[in-house]
């Protein structure tokens, strides 16, 4: 917006627009929760039509400290961008990475309850409609939790080269915005998945 | 044009291989050049969904005809469904915002440039997926190679079962594709229209082509994702074995026909909200008047996106959905018709008392006026639960829905071409050859879409390959063929227009039609910067009120 500071007759004194980031982020996780509400959708338009087992009552377990850590990532990400914000680059640089680990561990437990399901249980993605709605829903969660540490850790690396500082903190703060939706929809699917569907 | 830039332009044609002009292209982030690459790209595929539609044509033309097999019947409709409007209808109406939204709120270009580039080649890219599965297609099982499965590819006809070999799948992933990259496009508008305006272009001084493409794009994001989540599914059925659409096992048919509506009926709004746009701004130009009830307008198209939401269940009355359903589908659906009539009453009252200027592409929107107005009509039929049980599937919706999408869309789509072909390429498209063709497509279109209702209320199915003589059909399915080829030659007279133009058009220097808008304050075609210096508005004609400093608009306001 810098090429609107030349004073021309009749300029609106303060002639400021959102940053174009945050809106195009915006818009991003509209369209994305529309996508995920058709997931939910279908998930919970199937509770309980399988033909077949195995049944979520049967199998599946509440995932309560892996929920705890990726929810908690959303308080470290925020606090991490408020350092940035003052400038205060070590405090940003480890509650960023206490970001990503967080992140890490969700991803771990996920992987944890797919190897149990499919193993112990042999609940695959097409043993039943629950295997199938199961497995896409949390599959879709689980795609963009990876996508955002994909993007945390490049963020990091950069931060790490001491490339990341106040300038940037407006660009952080729009990954952020991704990365607490992120959490949000976790919430929702949580709630459907392990709560409403058995 | 100010002389630097007449310099920076003469110094930029001179001496260029051709590979280094089509390099610039490829690799461009110019939103003007990506609009122009979404125009071209959507030109070729109209002539290709065109030729597909004469095939159809052709065969239906007498009883029992044998032009084309079954099999390449169903190929035909399906590719022909599917190429009109994801890659001819979507890319151009793409193509027209990216180049204008920028010039028309005063911005250098869109929010994000390179996301722009991306999400043309996504589009572009899905296009030829779509046709490589004519090569493709028959995999492993030696099975019919392009999709054949309608383009609204109801389930089971999807499944392994009776969609074997790559068809389908071409299908979902140049859909998917084509999807990402129409959602891309909506972010980059929506970003554009918020955060790129110029100083002084408050929401409410937007000119309406900016508003009602900011309404279009918020519903991409909520209508095409849908159709991106159901695609997914559909993929998941088709490669990993689950059982989304599955009815073996407790997998739901009908599930699908909703996740496709819920896209498939705003879909058309999509469509029809950027015409909308073009008829808001050609027709005041042409009546010498300011838009009537501007407000109005934008609150009308709000609402419009807004109902629209709530109504794709009218595509299903037959599936028995219950009377409630039914009921609440009928309501939403007449309701649309309110906030579209008010729209049609503000063109009118536009055009009332206006000094109407009949250029070619006033002939258009005059045109587009009235058609429009009857596939709202024949709309209104259909969306009532009760007609649409005694109709559905047959020819009757076939013409209601090209009505509105010939008869709309592509009239308001010539009459933008008319409108902004000077400003793209610096030259006027010729008058003549204009009025030629506009009165050949207008003959073509009504005796093809007008005679097609007769042998719908008559009782013909949509989608057959032949039929019987004798039950009164032969006759109207002749005639309706005979309208397609001259809708053909209509559309070729436009090609030769466009290419005849392009080298002999007369100047059109950079404000032909005397207009009020921001593009037409800069140069014909516009410089890549845009503007030499970001331009301030004070009213919604800023151009009038620069050609009328005695009485400008912003006193009013």
């Amino acid at each position: 917006m810098s090429a609107i500071t030349t004073s021309l007759a009749g300029t609106p004194a303060a002639w400021k627009l959102p940053y174009r980031g945050r809106v195009g982020m915006a818009c991003l996780i509209i369209a994305e929760s529309a996508i995920f509400t058709i997931f939910v959708v279908a998930y919970l338009f199937y509770v309980g039509k399988s033909l077949t087992g195995p049944t979520p009552r049967e199998v599946l377990e509440t995932p309560i400290f892996y929920t705890i850590c990726l929810l908690s990532s959303s308080l470290t990400i925020h606090f991490a961008g408020k350092f940035l914000e003052r400038g205060k680059r070590g405090a940003f640089l480890s509650l960023w990475l206490l970001t990503i680990v967080l992140g890490g561990l969700f991803m771990y437990g996920t992987g944890q309850e797919w190897h149990r399901l499919i193993y112990e249980h042999g609940l695959t993605i097409s043993a039943n409609l629950f295997g199938t709605t199961y497995y896409s829903l949390v599959g879709l969660h689980a795609f963009h939790v990876t996508a955002g540490l994909v993007m945390l850790s490049i963020v990091l690396i950069f931060g790490l080269a001491g490339r990341v500082g106040v300038e940037q903190s407006h660009r952080v703060d729009v990954l952020s915005l991704y990365w607490h939706f992120v959490d949000a929809v976790w919430v929702v699917v949580f709630t459907v998945v392990y709560v409403l569907g058995r | 044009m100010s002389p630097d830039v007449m310099a920076i332009q003469s110094a930029d044609a001179a001496g260029r291989s051709w590979t280094e002009v089509l390099h610039e292209w490829v690799t461009t982030v110019d939103h003007k050049r990506l609009g122009v690459l979404y125009i071209l790209y959507a030109l070729f595929f109209l002539v290709i969904g065109g030729i597909e539609a004469t095939i159809i044509r052709i065969q239906l033309m007498r009883p029992h005809n044998d032009f084309v097999s079954p099999q390449v019947f169903n190929r035909m409709f399906t590719m022909h469904g599917t190429t009109m409007i994801f890659f001819v209808a979507m890319p151009v109406l793409f193509g027209f915002a990216n180049y204008l939204v920028p010039l028309m709120i005063g911005a250098r270009d869109m929010a994000f440039p390179r996301l722009n580039a991306f999400s043309f080649w996504l589009t572009a890219f899905g296009g030829v997926l779509l046709y490589f599965s004519l090569l493709g297609g028959s995999g492993l099982y030696g099975a019919g190679n392009a999709p054949d499965v309608g383009w609204w590819a109801y389930a089971p006809l999807t499944s392994r079962a009776f969609s074997p070999g790559h068809s389908s799948d071409y299908w979902t992933i140049a859909l998917l594709a084509s999807g990402f990259g129409s959602i891309g496009t909506a972010i980059n508008i929506i970003a554009t229209i918020i955060s790129m305006r110029c100083p002084g272009m408050k929401l409410s001084r937007m000119p309406l082509l900016a508003w009602l493409n900011l309404v279009m794009s918020g519903m991409v994001l909520l209508a095409i994702t849908p159709l991106s989540a159901a695609q997914l599914m559909l993929l998941v059925d088709r490669y990993l074995g689950g059982h989304f659409f599955d009815t073996q096992a407790g997998g739901s048919a009908s599930l699908w026909m909703h996740f496709f509506w819920i896209f498939g009926h705003p879909e058309v709004y999509i469509l029809i909200l950027p015409c909308f746009a073009f008829m808001s701004e050609i027709i005041p130009v042409f009546s010498r008047k300011p838009i009537f009830g501007y407000p109005v307008m934008v609150g009308a198209s709000v609402c419009i996106a807004f109902v629209s939401m709530s109504v794709w269940a009218h595509h299903m009355f037959t599936v028995g959905m219950g009377s409630y359903a039914n009921s609440f589908f009928t309501i939403t659906t007449l309701a649309v018709g309110v906030p579209t009539g008010i729209k049609i009453f503000n063109w009118i009252g536009t055009i009332w008392g206006g000094k109407i200027d009949f250029k070619v592409p006033m002939l258009f929107s005059l045109g587009f006026l009235i058609q429009f107005l009857i596939a709202g009509l024949t709309g209104v039929m259909l969306g009532s639960a009760a007609f649409a049980s005694q109709l559905s599937l047959s020819y009757f919706v076939v013409a209601h829905f090209h009505y509105v999408i010939v008869g709309g869309i592509l009239f308001a789509l010539f009459g933008a071409f008319y409108y902004w072909y000077p400003k793209i390429t610096g030259r006027m498209l010729n008058e003549s050859l204009g009025k030629l063709h506009f009165w050949l497509f207008l003959i073509g279109f009504h005796l093809t879409f007008d005679l097609m209702h007769i042998p719908g209320l008559l009782g013909m199915p949509r989608r057959i390959y032949t039929y019987e003589p004798g039950r009164g059909w032969e006759t109207l399915n002749l005639l309706v063929t005979i309208g397609t080829f001259v809708q053909g030659i209509a559309t070729l007279v436009f090609v030769a227009n466009l290419v005849i133009s392009y080298f002999k058009g007369a100047k059109a220097g950079n404000d032909p039609w005397d207009a009020w808008t921001l593009e037409w304050s800069t140069s014909s075609p516009p410089p890549a910067y845009n503007f030499a210096s970001i331009p301030t508005v004070a009213s919604r004609r800023p151009l009038w009120d620069l050609k009328h400093p005695e009485d400008p608009d912003s006193r009013y306001e």
